[in-house]
């Protein structure tokens, strides 16, 4: 993982997060906003695989365990998209919360995810 | 003269946050130990069975919750209580118990090797630190939501 890259998923999921989380309690619905800020940070997370790739190749490898790495990475992959299909078939501002709740997991996952990469040791 | 219910009634609103957050935790939690068994069990048998069982329970609650199985719920719920706060206190205050390092005592609760980040970290290590406390303050909020819906049914 590359600091600068967790730096911006971690900040952009904890935004989306947020924004999500206040518009959800305030009332609204999921809409485009809410629904593309989570496809955003899926995208991100896309990315993210790709650096993950790359970088052992590249002269960064983990100093952590590379599977337990694989597991979060995995794990974060599958939570954007359920919490779309979720706010898609459940049109309420819970599920707008729901959105905001997974897109701050995403967060809270990127962080360890680059402990493990940059600071455990294998 | 009482109203037929629906066969499955929706789920109340700030429920489903609930149940969203309990499948995250268990996403993550089943992730997790799984693969601390699978890479490196006898590092710390116990706690890594410890976290296996707290795993499954956790997939069972988002279930239980989603699904309106109550006494499940109830069931679930107050094991993961009762196991957050044994398993918690032990690892503050008899980690060998666990098979958890020993030692000084911030290194080896918050330390890169220590119980709720490390190697051996585990679900319910120092209370669910290593998990922001969510799986201290979960099944509290569970538990209680619970115990409102109970009331709310009574009525």
């Amino acid at each position: 993982m590359i600091d600068v890259y967790t730096i911006i998923l971690v900040g952009v999921a904890t935004l989306v997060g947020a924004l999500c989380v206040v518009l959800g309690l305030v009332g609204r619905k999921p809409a485009d906003l809410t629904i593309l800020s989570v496809a955003l940070v899926e995208v991100l997370l896309l990315v993210q695989v790709v650096i993950a790739l790359i970088a052992p190749a590249v002269g960064n490898p983990p100093t952590g365990n590379l599977g337990e790495f694989w597991v979060y990475l995995v794990s974060a992959c599958l939570m954007p998209p359920a919490a779309i299909v979720w706010a898609l078939t459940d049109r309420t501002r819970w599920s707008t919360v729901v959105l905001g709740v997974g897109a701050l997991a995403i967060a809270v996952m990127a962080y360890r995810m680059n402990q493990i990469w940059n600071v455990q040791l294998a | 003269m009482s109203t037929p219910r629906p066969a499955r009634p929706r789920l109340h609103g700030p429920a489903r946050i609930l149940v969203a957050v309990y499948a995250v935790l268990a996403v993550a939690a089943t992730g997790r130990s799984a693969f601390q068994i699978v890479d490196r069990f006898d590092e710390a048998p116990i706690a890594f069975s410890l976290s296996a069982a707290a795993a499954v329970v956790y997939i069972v609650a988002t279930l239980a919750l989603a699904l309106r199985w109550d006494r499940v719920a109830w069931i679930t719920i107050g094991f993961e209580l009762i196991g957050v706060l044994v398993i918690g206190t032990l690892s503050l205050v008899a980690p060998a118990v666990l098979g958890l390092p020993d030692g000084e005592f911030i290194a080896r609760v918050l330390g890169p090797e220590g119980a709720a980040f490390g190697r051996a970290g585990t679900v319910w290590a120092i209370y669910g630190l290593g998990y922001l406390l969510v799986p201290l303050a979960l099944p509290i909020i569970g538990l209680l939501y619970l115990r409102h819906r109970r009331r709310a049914a009574r009525v």
